[in-house]
């Protein structure tokens, strides 16, 4: 547990150097600042909450860009330290390969997590301090928004870390790194889409498991289904009613697909030869 | 039951279809400085690999320490080694201070000490507070250093660990070294510079294509090499011939710049060569003896693994 803590704190300290960890939470920052106040502007009479403006379009957004930054902050965290020759000498310490992946990830994802945390946070504040009152169940959805972009970062830099294990050189990792974001974010849902348009009779069965089957949708279909009042401002609330998937599901699919990739990544890593 | 700090029997390593490690017996002892030297691809960093526990054998067997390295529970054996990489690299953005404690506190090692561990490799208070990014190679290089020495290894593995260090370092780095192997470290030194190990190792492994083609002090190395000495003479005439007569046929006589004539002769002839020469023979301004250098013994070595 130690030693995970020290790997862990040594990586967040290298990102913090780097001005990752501050240029994340500032472009963090700046979307959702500009975000909630256009969101801000349209409503009074309508009867949708600014928050829930926010969250419909500060998580579409998210689904593009956390992914991409998560992506880029870890592609290059496992094969990078190889080609450089930092890893040889950290694995001759008495750290076990397992302990050294975990400790590492842990580092990035607490980067993420700070930057989705303080940028988002931010754009908290503002609405708070913001003419119209906001009731607690907004705000309930506006920290699960947080804490769920949290927990997309983190799966896509589990992804990064799988990528940067399964690979010998940088660039083929990066290569990887930026087909699994345009997979996942851009073409998984313009395929099913188009598998829906062509009707092909998927059934709601179907969809509900290839909805699973992408850590970004499972992302979006918390945001925008989880809770009602944003459900019916994203337009979704007819999609919420069909999609038979509860709220602890979501989660726990998010959470597989950080714990999935990562184990795997460990048990490959375990297996490298140096 | 054993004294040895590190045993390696019979280890093969393939990489796929290069073998780079083929059946290599090698033990080294408490307080022993060993030094293996061999050409790039020699399948010396691989050995310090496999005995690292970095990677494993395809063959045979290693035991570091009474244990084997790569197991699950070699945690407190690789708390007794200190490494020193070919080529190392540290994290750019760390300070010097910052990668000293962050490698102390991976090794569970007292983070006290480390200011005694700067003074001893000769790194400055002001580097120190610098990022590892601004340091020149010779920095980097005693950083290394302090890092491998952390914790007081038992066993210490040093790869190429003065390229890139100026003469001065050199002394220095070797300073340590007979200091530690005086407190009974062992201590493995890869080397290109075999000129530099003349004098600080106690053993010579020499290595090529994965073998291990000889093993033994320098002494040892000498009489199995059975090379030339070489008798240099400076002459104040040009009176070759007069020389030549008197050397006879023990010797070859080569012709060198500055008037310096050179007799190469086995060992065992030196003596009563150099006694005719000089009792009753024309006047000689200076005399030098040769002995066969490691760069030569290790050529020798390896043009007659080459030839068989």
């Amino acid at each position: 547990m130690n030693t995970l803590l020290i790997v862990a704190g040594k990586e967040l300290r290298e990102a913090t150097r780097n001005r990752w960890v501050v240029a994340t939470t500032l472009l963090m920052a700046a979307l959702a600042l500009t975000l909630s106040f256009l969101g801000s502007i349209p409503t009074g009479t309508v009867g949708v909450g600014p928050v829930e403006v926010t969250i419909v379009s500060l998580s579409s957004l998210t689904i593009f860009l956390l992914p991409l930054i998560a992506l880029l902050l870890s592609f290059d965290a496992v094969v990078g330290e190889i080609d450089r020759g930092t890893m040889t000498l950290l694995l001759s310490y008495p750290v076990a390969r397992w302990q050294l992946l975990l400790g590492k990830f842990l580092g990035h994802a607490a980067v993420i997590a700070l930057a989705t945390v303080v940028g988002y946070g931010a754009a908290g504040v503002a609405l708070a301090m913001g003419n119209t009152a906001i009731g607690p169940e907004s705000w309930r959805a506006f920290a699960s928004m947080i804490g769920s972009s949290v927990m997309l970062g983190a799966a896509f830099t589990a992804l990064g870390y799988l990528a940067s294990t399964i690979v010998r050189d940088r660039g083929t990792a990066a290569g990887i790194a930026v087909a699994v974001w345009l997979g996942f974010v851009l073409l998984y849902d313009m395929a099913l889409l188009g598998i829906l348009a062509s009707g092909s009779g998927l059934g709601v069965e179907a969809l509900n498991w290839l909805l699973l089957a992408n850590p970004a949708d499972a992302y979006r279909l918390f945001n925008l289904t989880g809770f009602k009042g944003v459900s019916a401002f994203a337009g979704t609330a007819g999609l919420a009613a069909h999609v038979q998937l509860s709220v602890p599901l979501l989660l726990a699919v998010m959470a597989g697909w950080i714990a999935a990739p990562l184990a795997l990544a460990a048990a490959l890593f375990s297996r490298k030869q140096i | 039951m054993t004294d040895f700090t590190a045993e390696v029997q019979g280890v093969t390593k393939r990489y796929g279809e290069t073998e780079a490690v083929r059946g290599v017996d090698l033990t080294l002892a408490p307080g022993e400085c060993v030094a293996m030297v061999g050409h790039n691809g020699a399948g010396k960093s691989s050995l310090i690999k496999l005995m690292l526990g970095l990677t494993t054998p395809t063959e045979g067997r290693i035991r570091v320490l009474g244990g084997d390295p790569a197991s699950a529970a070699c945690s407190h054996i690789r708390r007794q080694i200190g490494f020193l990489p070919e080529n190392v690299a540290f994290h750019p953005n760390m300070t010097g201070r910052e990668t000293l404690d962050f490698y102390a506190r991976l090794k569970g090692a007292p983070r006290r000490g480390n200011d005694a561990l700067f003074e001893k490799v000769g790194l400055e208070p002001a580097a120190i507070k610098r990022r590892v990014s601004t340091y020149s190679k010779g920095m980097r290089q005693r950083l290394a250093l302090a890092q491998s020495l952390l914790g007081g290894p038992k066993l210490l593995f040093l790869d190429e660990p003065t390229t890139g260090l100026d003469p001065a370092l050199r002394q220095s780095f070797y300073a340590i070294v007979a200091e530690l192997r005086d407190q009974g470290t062992t201590i493995l030194l890869c080397s290109h510079a075999l000129t530099e190990l003349e004098g600080q190792a106690d053993r010579v492994v020499v290595m090529n294509r994965g073998r291990k083609v000889a093993d033994g002090s320098l002494a040892t190395l000498r009489s199995l090499a059975q090379l030339p000495v070489r008798i240099r003479l400076t002459l104040p005439t040009d009176d070759i011939d007069a020389l030549a007569a008197r050397v006879g046929e023990g010797a070859a006589l080569t012709r060198l710049a500055g008037g310096v004539v050179e007799l190469a002769c086995a060992n065992d002839d030196k003596v009563g060569l150099v006694r005719r020469i000089t009792c009753d023979g024309p006047t000689v301004a200076d005399i030098e003896i040769v002995q066969p250098s490691l760069d030569e013994m290790y050529a020798h070595f390896l043009r007659r693994e080459a030839a068989e």
